[in-house]
């Protein structure tokens, strides 16, 4: 049986659908989960999609991270289920402190939506372990507010530890310090990107295959398991 | 206190404001004549915005009536104009809803506002038939890009597209970017959005059933976007009362997006009968169309309207244009479930009337009777005006002016100047700045998004089945001659979606022009509209509505005539769509069509001259029509790699894109028979580049010579030009002995243009 991924969808929630479609791509079987149920049903990994939950309002992800959906989701995280914040689910991830620092709005102040180029750096997570380190992949970004900051204590701390898992290559779209695109926390399991994986798993809508591997680590390390 | 029925009867000669809310004394008095007496304030209120232009297109109607009456037979249209949109059959059970409207004036007001509460109410117009919106797209035109004021609107309107059409998840796949002086203080801001959904979702906007239950839903109901009726609400009420308020309604794309969640969950789950958007007008709009599309009678409950601003009188609530609002006609079995799914999606739902068989729209307030109207009178029975007509004064001068005298460029360095100069020009040049401020990868169905020729986006997952549409006009060639203008958008809209590899369906359109009570501007509309109308009959495709934006002027100085035209496509299968980017090596490079010395209302003509004058390039729809058929064909048939379509700025800046856009050189030679100059920049219509592997060259060279489309192979894929070339490791475009530019050097020139200015 293939491992059941839940998807998230919070009010205003936007990638929910196209992340259930690149699980399916992978050979997973995508579950839908509802912000208002404080229920997994079961799962073994949960994605945190992108789009604009609770309109952005207060500050982006920070009323979603007291939907009912996250305290399992938060317990599950801490006991190692693997789960990947995009975009709007990375930021629910900070404002949720399971990863550190924040995402703030676009040097540029604007919206930025464009293929990038990024840097794998870590191989090691639940959600890279199909890529090769330093392996250079293009998926979209398309955010307003992505822009990576923490302390620099925190910082050293995610380059010492190796938890820094894609930098963005060429161009940084957004200001992020470091040109961080995505970090884990220290066990591996829990990862945020700012760019869209679910975005390029067909040739037809995207602008490479990379995105799909994301969705593969994540099958080869519950299958692994 | 409320103006009740019973006051107007008891108080027949009291003096009303109908001059201030912009009816004319004749209305007034035809208001007057159907109620057999004076209206209540609340129904002054309702028809002075019902009888509006906006509303009434009274101006207009007798002559969109064409679009009607020269409609092609099709079977494609499952919905006719007339409705919130038109619904077009796109075969496998699956139908698809597109239409533009323009928010000008709101977005120059209030730029972010006024363009995001654009594409909200487009957007609830394609939800109100029952289909998910899919895609948005956004025609844009604004005062030169160096103007002062263009630096406060753009930015904002941008933004505003960007920042509700982002928040709502659908992907926006293309549009226009224009500028001209024209419309320096009047930006166009048009918003086109498509739907999609199965044959068996189709909804109308009518109220069946007695007993049947009016629901209203969405946002709650407040002060903004009264406009005009602040003048009735100053005059029932005194001190205390609401105070005039900002007329730029104020949008809220997360209430949008639930808003759309939960529609689609009661359309889906069969608790619909009836469903109505609440755009212009508001709750006067709504009710009026559903009763009179319907069993003809219904009544309010006004007071039961969930209100943000308790203090709004009942004129203003008639009247609010509050955004992310729907109503709805229910059965009174299914109320329960249809509030049950409104509050899975946090949406307030309120029953706010009744259908009934009276023939009569009541509206009571508290208690009291404050609207008694029959409702056809409100929502369709409105003035409908003749305006004169006049050729404008100028008409004959300004064809006569023809840029034949215009200083041409004579040798390579000058042609070689010309092309970087014009791919550069604000019209031609790199609109990322502004594109790249909007998703278009949400959904996950984008197969083709700007600057392709025509945005793609898939319906159906498992058989690829999907739709393209691309929306066009050049202003110039209509303000040159409205007719052929308008024929000439429509063309360009044709052939881009063909170029694609789709099948043209359906038509929509937004006719942005100047004051109807300018009978020269009376006559570019007059004239437009006959154009498009007859270029719609012979293509062989419906207009399936659209929508007219009039005074768009500054002082006495209208903008170009400007009849944006959409143009919906079909496509069977979305993995042979054609993209613009050529390549491999050895590719064979082919011009379509023929060229002529047409530089009237050109980009060259413009953007180097500065030079508007004589008539615009031939039309000739026939030739659209077949080389519409050889694109798909060869799309069809596996011949085409790329096809790029020919307009603004001719076959070089259609080179350069196709060389910057795939990132391959290419070598190419021009016809001997014709000056270089013409063969690279001129503006004729009805053509296309299109590129053929070599192995299919002798198939569509004959598919074209049985078919009688000209067609000259003019060069070649080539990815090692660049070393002979004298540009060794460069990626080249070369044109004869005559001119060789780097793909660097197009892509500087292209993408420099907007981020100097506007970063600036």
């Amino acid at each position: 049986m293939s491992p059941r991924i839940g998807v998230v969808t919070f009010p205003g929630t936007l990638d929910d659908g196209d992340a259930a479609r690149a699980v399916r791509f992978a050979g997973g079987e995508p579950v839908a989960l509802w912000h208002g149920d404080a229920d997994l049903k079961s799962v073994d990994a949960v994605i945190l999609p992108g789009g604009f939950s609770y309109g952005d309002y207060l500050r982006c992800g920070a009323i979603s991270r007291f939907a009912p959906v996250m305290t399992p989701v938060i317990t599950a995280a801490g006991a190692g289920m693997p789960v990947l914040g995009i975009c709007n689910g990375f930021q629910i991830l900070c404002e949720s402190h399971l990863l550190p620092g924040a995402l703030t709005r676009n040097q540029s102040m604007h919206f930025i939506c464009r293929d990038q180029r990024l840097r794998i750096e870590n191989t090691s997570t639940a959600w890279t372990n199909g890529f090769a380190h330093g392996q250079e992949i293009v998926i979209p970004l398309k955010n307003g507010e992505g822009n990576f900051n923490a302390d620099t204590a925190t910082l050293d701390e995610l380059e010492a530890e190796g938890r820094v898992i894609a930098r963005y290559v060429d161009v940084n779209p957004n200001g992020s310090q470091r040109d961080i695109a995505g970090i884990t926390n220290a066990r591996g399991n829990v990862v945020g990107l700012m760019p869209h994986p679910e975005h390029a798993i067909e040739d037809l809508t995207g602008p490479s295959l990379d995105g799909l591997v994301f969705f593969s680590s994540v099958l080869n390390a519950l299958v692994g398991a | 206190m409320a103006d009740t029925v019973d006051n107007a009867i008891a108080g027949p000669e009291a003096t009303q404001p109908f001059a201030e809310l912009g009816l004319k004394p004749d209305e007034y008095q035809r208001i007057r004549d159907i109620l057999g007496r004076r209206p209540t304030s609340s129904e002054l209120a309702m028809y002075s915005v019902m009888w509006s232009e906006h509303c009434s297109y009274k101006s207009s109607k007798v002559h969109l009536r064409q679009f009607g009456e020269k409609a092609p037979k099709t079977d494609a249209l499952l919905v006719g104009i007339g409705e919130n949109a038109g619904v077009v059959d796109i075969g496998d059970g699956w139908a698809v809803t597109f239409k533009v409207e323009s928010h000008n004036h709101p977005s120059y007001v209030e730029p972010y506002q006024g363009a995001a509460t654009g594409v909200g109410g487009i957007v609830r117009d394609i939800m109100s038939m029952g289909a998910r919106p899919i895609a948005v797209m956004d025609p844009l035109r604004f005062g030169p890009l160096d103007a002062a004021d263009t630096k406060r609107v753009l930015p904002g309107i941008v933004a505003g597209i960007g920042g509700y059409g982002n928040c709502l998840g659908l992907p926006n796949i293309g549009g226009e970017v224009v500028f001209d002086s024209s419309y320096a203080g009047n930006p166009l801001v048009n918003a086109l959005c498509v739907g999609a959904m199965r044959h068996e979702d189709i909804h109308l906007a009518s109220a069946k059933g007695v007993g049947n239950l009016v629901i209203l839903y969405g946002a709650r109901t407040g002060g903004d976007g009264i406009g005009g009726v602040s003048v009735l609400a100053s005059e029932t009420f005194s001190d205390g009362g609401p105070t005039k308020r900002p007329s730029v309604q104020v949008g809220d794309p997360f209430m949008e997006k639930l808003l759309i969640e939960a529609t689609l969950d009661v359309l889906g789950a069969g608790l619909v009968e009836g469903i109505q958007d609440l755009g212009g007008a508001g709750i006067s709009c709504a009710t009026s169309e559903l009763a009179s599309n319907g069993d003809g009678g219904m009544h309010v409950w006004l007071d039961r309207v969930l209100l943000r601003d308790r203090s709004l009188s009942p004129e203003e609530i008639l009247m609010s244009e509050s955004q992310e609002r729907m109503c709805a006609v229910v059965t009174p079995a299914k109320l329960e479930e249809f509030l049950a799914k409104c509050a899975k999606w946090d949406v307030e739902a309120v029953v706010i009337g009744e259908v009934n068989d009276s023939g009569r729209l009541t509206v009571d307030w508290h208690g009291e009777r404050i609207v008694d109207v029959p409702p056809r009178s409100v929502a369709h029975d409105g003035p409908v005006y003749q305006r004169p007509l006049h050729r404008p004064s100028w008409q004959d001068a300004l064809q006569a002016d023809t840029p034949d005298d215009l200083l041409r460029p004579v040798d390579g360095e000058q042609l070689r100047a010309t092309a970087l100069n014009l791919i550069g020009a604000p019209n031609l040049a790199s609109k990322a700045w502004i594109t790249d401020q909007y998703d278009r990868y949400v959904q996950g169905n984008t197969i083709l998004a700007q600057p392709e020729d025509a945005g793609m986006v898939r319906v159906d997952e498992q058989t690829g089945l999907g739709v393209a549409v691309s929306c066009d006009c050049n202003g110039r060639f209509a303000k040159l001659d409205p007719y052929t203008g308008a024929q000439l958008a429509l063309a360009e809209s044709y052939r881009n979606v063909s170029a694609s590899g789709a099948i043209p369906l359906a038509v929509t359109n937004c006719l942005n022009f100047g004051s109807p009570e300018d009978p020269e501007v009376m006559w570019q509309f007059a004239e437009a509209v006959r154009g498009l109308a007859d270029g719609c009959l012979e293509l062989g495709i419906p207009v399936t509505g659209g929508n007219v934006s009039f005074y768009n002027q500054t002082g006495t100085t209208a903008i170009l005539p400007t009849p944006v035209v959409g143009v919906l496509a079909v496509i069977d299968d979305v993995d042979r769509r054609t993209p613009i980017s050529w390549g491999p090596d050895g590719e064979l490079i082919y011009l379509l069509g023929d060229t002529r010395d047409e530089f009237a209302g050109s980009e060259w003509a413009h953007h180097v001259h500065g030079h508007l004058g004589g008539m615009p390039p031939r039309v000739d729809l026939a030739r659209e029509r077949l080389l519409s058929e050889i694109m798909i064909a060869g799309s069809r048939d596996g011949m085409l790699t790329a096809a790029h379509d020919i307009s603004d700025g001719g076959l070089m800046i259609t080179l350069s894109e196709m060389a910057m856009h795939s990132g391959i050189g290419a070598r190419c030679w021009l016809p001997d028979d014709i000056d270089p100059f013409v063969q690279l920049f001129a503006e004729s219509a009805g053509r296309a580049v299109v590129v053929v592997p070599r192995s299919e060259e002798l198939r569509f060279t004959e598919m074209c010579a049985a078919r009688g489309l000209p067609a000259h192979r003019i060069g070649v894929v080539d990815s090692e030009l660049g070393a002979d070339a004298g540009y060794p490791g460069q990626q080249v475009l070369q044109i004869s002995d005559l001119l060789t530019v780097t793909i660097d050097e197009l892509r500087a020139a292209h993408t420099a243009t907007l981020p100097a200015i506007l970063n600036a």
